[in-house]
């Protein structure tokens, strides 16, 4: 682009012309920037900043107090069994949602990318949980997976009778600091509504990346006498590596956040086994009055998405740049 | 282009099984809603209503009317402000980028990703102070605030590809920067503000976070009063079934009718776009 | 074409937004002139919210120019309400008046944040103080300053029990552990679940636990535990926990996917023989479920509470700072008038606070317990926020959550105790 500008030469003798307007235009691209970039800097990095100032506060009553209590509240919250299974569960929820969603996504992509007929018709059958609410799939999936409701109706004749996500079971688990150590069979529950509502995400993520494969890579790979499984695994799959990466992220991201979906469809559940951060967070900073132990956890929460979000932001925007 | 090794009878297969799953909860949810209370046992989930009864509805709808209202006087006007904030931001991030404009970008892209529980409680806070807290007025500005960040990535992602000559001709032709973004900009935008709108709807309309701690009773959105509905009472399911589907048809009837711009959006959200 | 019509479907969009943006802002002022009431509770329940519409249409009866509005907040046992109020406190924003437990839930918490007006007066102006038991009024008092008028009583310590099951086994309502323990091996030997729980809302199984505490020591060191002056680690405690564990291995399987009235609904059909509940069940039983007291389900006090109360009150205050504070007095008054408590709680399914009330409005339930009431040694709740403050139910709760899955009564009494630094 810089070439052809210069290159142009209407251009340099409107150089001097433009220079005048330039003044107002940009006062003008500023007062244009200028609102949103002031509220993002009060809304988010001036209330982070708050809210890691309270974190360290003495605020655990309905009266505020911010008397400096260094990191007694992390301190509190890392020892507490709730924070501690919160933890683990969103460890697990978040490995268990991104390792379907990714399976989930790309298997429907490539089975849709095989010149099927009623391929819209399937598409935009799996796309359309994601303009539901959690709150909605919540509500749902709660009487489905309900224990002696729904879906346990029809596996009775298999006479298998899962507890979903009132089991307590910690699969593989071991003690570690005060809770066991393992994945909560409760949240393969979670799991599954969580899948259900975002694969057409990743589908669509998918879809795009195939099509975005032009056919002559397909076609040079067949000449060479790959079997259409080898394309697929050794041509098009490393290409869609970027979108994995993307798909990961942004699941990741969700998961690690969650909370009106567990809020609707579980809550903290028997012995906290579908317990998140989000949900304790909402419950002990606007039930229990804990200010700042619910500002501790908010901060752990957002250091946690940061982990991911701050080198992918980076990578990405340098990348077009 | 066929998988040899899966024969497309095989492939159907799947999908349909995959749909399935993906119907299943539809399907309960409808017939749920259609049944009267005392069909709702647990051995007759899965069947049919013997009589179509509508009373579910129409008790649902009068719970949820004045929430379904709310949300329509916060999702509309939201929507159009982000949408006009992110178009601002995104016209000036693309086509007159100076020296930083990139890592302030970056700086507010970021904002879409925090969980806003780290914002929550300064939030409400400020909003007692001016005199927003429990409005509709301060869920607005909250969306609009919030959703800076993504209005301003869809639409830089949309500008970037509108070529600098155009921009450059109609400044030959003596328009100014306000002038470009009239002429230029905004018609050539139309269906990137229908991306936009049709996501930032979505959204606010889903928001459950925001709407229930920041406003209450006569104030909240439809959602809250949805997760209400399983409130203090016994839980009638024909109702809250009904609510539910009540509460998703605007979004459901967006994403049908303007599904395309809706994928759009979704990837659109991924930063790359 | 197409760029036409997206064109008119966004001036149809703004246009919208004009719209109602002008009816925000007119939503946004209250009514002209007179400040509404807004009372604000949390009942929505079906007999609850019959209750407060008949006494709200009671007050509009008697003040016609006064405008009255129900702000209930729906969800959670009261949680979210709390939390909503909260939230109105602390942004000064009061309702006129709020439901509030008498107890610790109201005088530690606005009381303590000097956000209640004082009502002696209102107490001496009606003539109320012999009017309600001493023990209620000392309750809603703190310094001997008055902040509340009750308005209904409940109990909490009321064992349910489906009467069809019970004869047809030849079994007798257990009034000490030990024959809840015999009735319960007897149930489990048929094949009933003995006692039903749905503790979804970890309340319900703090609930269970307070009536054991209360059984196994007593009213007076019952009321010792929140003082301090009993530690919560004190051997009786750990003999509550170990009568709690071994009674959890009594309750149906699925109970932390149900609520109360999941439960409830259990002794209702027979599955289940037994819950402890508080006595809005009966509301339950009889509006809901359709069921006749003393017929398809009986009740007693909870293993050896006999002649002890857990009282739980539903309470209403003035708080500071309002314009119309001589309106919401007047409120009050309908409130704490026998007309106003006798048309209120026969609905709700709780007895009178007062002990003057027209006892033919009652049930046989509500005579029974009206009269017990009278005799009776109240103790405060826990589970509803009366005996301690907020913060310590809050972590009782999170601790009786574990302790309900894991059964670990060292880990369980630990809790507890380091819970017990809230109680100050």
């Amino acid at each position: 682009m810089e070439l052809v500008k210069q290159n142009n030469p209407q251009k340099v003798v409107r150089a001097t012309k433009r220079k005048k307007k330039l003044s107002t235009d940009h006062m003008m691209a500023l007062a244009f920037l200028l609102p949103s970039f002031i509220l993002i800097v009060i809304f988010v990095y001036g209330f982070i900043g708050w809210t890691g100032y309270v974190s360290l506060s003495n605020w655990n009553s309905l009266v505020p107090d911010f008397s400096f209590v260094g990191l007694k509240n992390y301190l509190y919250l890392f020892g507490d069994f709730r924070f501690q299974a919160d933890l683990r569960n969103t460890l697990f929820f978040t490995i268990l949602f991104i390792g379907l969603v990714i399976i989930f996504g790309l298997t429907l992509a490539i089975l849709l990318d095989q010149k099927i007929k009623g391929e819209s018709v399937f598409r935009n059958l799996f796309f359309f949980p994601m303009a539901l609410s959690f709150v909605v799939t919540g509500v749902v999936w709660q009487w489905l997976l309900n224990p002696s409701t729904g879906v346990n109706l029809f596996l009775k004749t298999f006479g298998i009778q899962p507890k979903w996500y009132t089991d307590t079971t910690i699969l593989a688990g071991f003690k570690w600091g005060q809770i066991e150590f393992g994945l909560p069979v409760a949240m393969i529950a979670v799991g599954i509504a969580a899948v259900w509502q975002m694969t057409g995400f990743s589908l669509a993520m998918y879809i795009a990346g195939l099509r975005g494969i032009p056919d002559e890579t397909r076609e040079a790979a067949r000449m060479d006498g790959a079997t259409e499984l080898q394309i697929y695994w050794k041509v098009i799959l490393p290409q869609l590596r970027p979108i994995t990466v993307s798909v990961i992220i942004i699941m990741a991201h969700i998961s690690l956040k969650i909370f009106d979906l567990i809020y609707s469809m579980t809550g903290p559940g028997a012995n906290f086994v579908t317990d998140v951060p989000g949900v304790y967070m909402f419950e002990t900073t606007f039930r229990g009055n804990y200010y700042a132990n619910g500002a501790a956890i908010a901060i752990i929460m957002l250091l946690s998405v940061a982990i991911f979000m701050v080198p992918y932001l980076i990578r990405s925007r340098k990348g077009e740049a | 282009m066929v998988l040899r090794s899966i024969s497309k009878p095989l492939i159907y297969v799947l999908l349909i099984a995959v749909s399935i799953f993906f119907l299943m909860p539809i399907y309960v949810l409808i017939i749920t809603s259609l049944k009267p209370l005392e069909e709702i046992t647990l051995s007759n989930m899965w069947k049919l209503p013997s009589v179509l009864d509508m009373s579910s509805y129409s008790e649902a709808f009068s719970k949820l009317a004045p929430n379904l209202m709310n949300s329509f006087y916060l999702v509309i006007p939201a929507t159009i402000l982000s949408a006009m904030l992110g178009a601002m931001s995104g016209y000036v991030l693309s086509k007159w980028k100076f020296k930083g404009s990139e890592i302030l970008f970056t700086l507010m892209l970021f904002g879409m990703f925090i969980p806003y529980q780290s914002i929550l409680i300064p939030l409400i806070q400020f909003l007692r102070e001016v005199g927003l807290y429990n409005t509709i007025l301060g869920l607005i500005l909250v969306h609009v605030v919030y959703g800076i960040p993504i209005a301003t990535l869809m639409f830089r992602n949309f500008y970037v590809n509108i070529p600098d000559e155009m921009i450059e001709s109609a400044q030959i032709d003596g328009a100014n920067f306000l002038g470009v973004f009239r002429h230029i900009m905004i018609p050539l935008s139309i269906s990137g503000f229908v991306v936009v709108a049709i996501w930032q709807f979505t959204n606010i309309w889903n928001e459950f976070l925001f709407a229930v701690t920041i406003t209450t009773s006569d104030q909240q959105p439809v959602m809250v009063a949805l997760q209400n509905l399983s409130g203090s009472q016994i839980v009638q399911w024909n109702v809250q079934m009904a609510g539910a589907l009540l509460a998703a048809l605007p979004t459901l009837i967006v994403y049908i009718l303007l599904g395309k711009y809706f994928v759009k959006g979704l990837l659109a959200g991924s930063v790359k776009g | 074409m197409k760029k036409k019509l997206i064109l008119t479907f966004l001036v149809v969009f703004s246009l919208i937004l004009s719209a109602c943006s002008s009816d925000t802002s007119s939503t946004g002022e209250k009514g002209d002139g007179k400040e509404k009431l807004d009372i604000f509770s949390w009942w929505t329940g079906a007999g609850e919210e019959d209750g407060l519409k008949a006494l709200i249409a009671l007050f509009e009866e008697k003040y016609p120019d006064i405008p009255i509005e129900n702000a209930a907040v729906a969800g959670g046992a009261g949680t979210n309400a709390k939390a909503v109020l909260t939230s109105r406190m602390q942004g000064n924003d009061p309702p006129a008046t709020f439901q509030v437990h008498g107890g610790s839930e109201l005088n530690d918490s606005w009381v303590a944040a000097d956000k209640m007006e004082n009502l002696n007066d209102l107490y001496k102006e009606e003539d109320w103080n012999d009017k309600f038991p001493k023990e209620l009024i000392d309750l809603v008092s703190k310094d001997g300053k008055i902040y509340s008028v009750p308005v209904n009583i409940h109990r909490s310590n009321v064992l349910w029990y489906n009467k069809k099951v019970f004869d047809e086994n030849g079994l007798k309502a257990p009034t000490t552990f030990s024959e809840f323990f015999e009735v319960a091996d007897a149930l489990k030997a048929k094949g009933i679940t003995p006692l039903a729980l749905g503790d979804k809302e970890p309340w319900t199984a703090t609930h269970l636990f307070e009536t054991i505490l209360l059984g196994v020591l007593g009213p007076v060191d019952y009321g010792k535990v929140w003082t301090g002056d009993i530690a919560l680690d004190d051997a009786k405690v750990v003999e509550a926990a170990e009568t709690f564990k071994k009674m959890l291995t009594y309750v149906n399987e699925d109970h932390s996917s149900r609520n109360w009235q999941d439960a409830s609904q259990l002794v209702g059909n027979g599955e289940a023989a037994m819950n402890v509940m508080g006595d809005w069940a009966k509301g339950y039983f009889v509006n809901d479920l359709k069921l006749a007291v003393n017929e398809d389900f009986g009740y007693i006090a909870t293993p050896e509470t006999d002649g002890d109360f857990i009282v739980i009150t539903d309470t209403f205050g003035l708080p500071k700072g309002l314009k119309n504070a001589d309106d919401v007095k007047k409120f009050l008054g309908v409130l704490g008038s026998v007309e106003g408590q006798d048309v209120f709680n026969p609905l709700k399914g709780s007895i009178p606070a007062r002990i003057d009330s027209d006892l033919s409005k009652y049930d046989q339930y509500g005579k029974d317990t009206i009269e017990e009431f009278k005799t009776a040694n109240l103790a405060p709740s826990l589970a509803h926020g009366s005996a301690a403050p907020e913060g310590f139910v809050t972590k009782v709760n999170q601790a009786v959550n574990i302790f309900v899955t894991q059964g670990d009564v060292d880990q369980f009494i630990g809790s507890l105790k380091s819970a017990g630094s809230e109680l100050k």
